[in-house]
């Protein structure tokens, strides 16, 4: 793209001196501003009238520091559920989203099943789906059946992200420009090569950042598993808590999702801004 | 005698209510280059896209090399794997580096080893002057180098019929010329082609036989010179009255 006219005046076209300088300041007043309105807040916190019995029964150190190590523990069982289950979401989902996109009147009835499974388990609350799976289906007593709580937990966290990360490969899939499929075709490539070389390749490509937002998601949703009994980070919060009758060790979970989830959510941005810089100028398709 | 390259008979196609090809005879034999001229919504590119099955036909049929192509129980694939097609847009795989945009029909489709269909692609690269675009990605390249590559793709598969549909409308200017150098090469090389085209001059040089389109029917046709100079119909007339007020002819 050219514009006309001059180019604009940003930072980078000034001499050194100049630049340093417009620099310093624009980081001076920002640690100014910031101190000031921070500093502000903080200062209303600490002098509001009940902030000593806040800060007793939500940032207790000793308590904090004391059940820290039991719960980064009870933690790897959090991790170990979001690592399998999104192991059986990614595959799980693009199958979904394949067969709902499948042409003809002979896949008339997988694709209803298809889009019946992804009405039903993003209509239905995930905590119910956790429950029936987690106590119903161990309480029939069927012989062969598991009834290791962990693995329902697994089973149901899957369920329901599936459903979603099926709908965002969908939205991938249909974001990639017909005359793609068009091009494959006409070399005389099949409708499933055309797929797997052409089409999933490109629209995988774009769904990255929603994709990691769901797992982002799933993250979360594994202390609901709790529920069940399944002994994760919330469950031992809770633990501790109902013995202390303080919260100081909710505040620890929050604050190991916060550490974990951060630099998901940065990378999820990086990767984002490395396929702008690659579509290259003028944006592409 | 051989078969005739491409023989069509009473082609029909719409859109819904839109008839797009009301009738299309068209034979082409073998090493014929015909150039299918018309204004735009004409018919031009929906003919050459029924010709590849990339659109299902109402009524009619198609024959290539005598094989008719429109008959129930074909294997589509198999068919277009005989018919080359080079699009307007050049949908090249933005994914893929130039060198795989032009073996994966190959590998995949005829499973030709990768070895092999990269030796090849690379020789066919370095024909038509790509040799160091090879390892890029189509991106990094010009409109008129990507619409070589798409060219090369087609040929990868050693189509018995290529064909170009307004391949140098989305060009700058200064890059038509060295894609029309590329479909004269093929032409002299004896290249079976149907090319659909706004560039007068260039179907002038390079055409057997140049069909005019109007409202989905072929109304004239015959050598370049009778329909480009001396034509009998009077849409005919009109529309080449039009590309000459424009210039471009």
């Amino acid at each position: 793209m050219t514009a006309g006219g001059p180019p604009p005046v940003s930072p980078a076209s000034l001499v050194p001196r100049q630049r340093s300088r417009t620099a310093w300041r624009a980081t001076a007043t920002a640690v100014i501003s910031t101190v000031i309105v921070l500093g502000g807040l903080a200062w209303i916190i600490v002098h509001a009238p009940n902030w000593a019995e806040v800060q007793q029964d939500f940032f207790d150190g000793p308590i904090f520091w004391a059940s820290l190590p039991g719960l980064v523990a009870a933690f790897w069982t959090n991790v170990k559920l979001f690592l399998i289950a999104e192991a059986l979401i990614l595959p799980l989902g693009l199958l979904v989203a394949i067969l709902r996109g499948l042409p003809g009147p002979i896949f008339t009835p997988v694709q209803g099943l298809a889009t019946a499974y992804v009405d039903i388990f993003r209509a239905v609350p995930g905590i119910v789906v956790i429950y029936v799976l987690g106590f119903g289906i161990p309480g029939l007593g069927i012989p062969g059946v598991p009834t290791e709580q962990f693995f329902w937990a697994v089973v149901a966290l899957t369920l329901i992200y599936s459903a979603y990360v099926s709908e965002v490969y969908r939205a991938g899939i249909d974001s990639v420009h017909p005359s793609q499929d068009a091009a494959a075709r006409s070399l005389g490539l099949s409708r499933a090569q055309s797929m797997r070389h052409v089409i999933l390749p490109q629209a995988v490509r774009r769904v990255i950042p929603p994709l990691l937002n769901d797992f982002i998601g799933l993250q979360k949703d594994t202390v609901l598993v709790s529920y069940i009994g399944v002994v994760e980070i919330f469950r031992t919060a809770q633990i501790k808590q109902a013995a202390t009758f303080n919260f100081t060790p909710l505040i620890g979970v929050a604050l190991v999702f916060i550490v974990v989830t951060i630099p998901l959510a940065r990378f999820t941005d990086r990767l984002v801004a490395r396929d702008k810089a690659r579509s290259g100028p003028g944006g592409g398709r | 005698m051989t078969a005739d390259a491409l023989r069509i008979e009473g082609l029909h196609k719409s859109f819904g209510t839109l008839e797009v090809l009301r009738g299309i005879d068209l034979v082409v034999a073998e090493h014929e280059v015909v150039c299918l001229i018309g204004a735009s919504g004409s018919g031009k590119s929906t003919l050459l896209r029924c010709i590849n099955l990339l659109e299902p036909i109402d009524a009619g049929r198609i024959f290539v090399e005598g094989d008719e192509i429109t008959a129930a129980g074909v294997h589509l694939d198999r068919v277009r794997r005989r018919i080359g097609i080079v699009f307007q847009a050049y949908n090249l795989f933005p994914h893929m580096s130039v060198l795989d945009n032009v073996t994966l029909a190959p590998r995949k489709a005829l499973r030709v080893p990768s070895a092999r269909a990269a030796a090849e692609a690379t020789e066919l690269l370095a024909r038509f002057g790509l040799a160091d675009k090879r390892d890029e990605v189509p991106d990094r390249l010009s409109g008129g180098q990507q619409q070589r590559v798409a060219i090369v793709r087609a040929l990868a598969m050693k189509p018995d019929l290529l064909l170009l549909d307004e391949v140098t409308s989305a060009l700058d200017p200064e890059l038509v010329a060295e894609v029309l150098n590329v479909i004269r090469e093929l032409a002299a090389s004896g290249m079976t082609m149907v090319i659909a085209t706004h560039e007068m001059g260039f179907a002038r040089d390079i055409a057997d036989r140049i069909c005019f389109l109007d409202a989905g029917r072929i109304i004239e046709e015959g050598p370049p010179e009778q329909v480009l100079t001396d034509p009998t119909e009077p849409r005919t007339r009109q529309f080449l009255q039009r590309i000459i007020e424009a210039g471009r002819l």
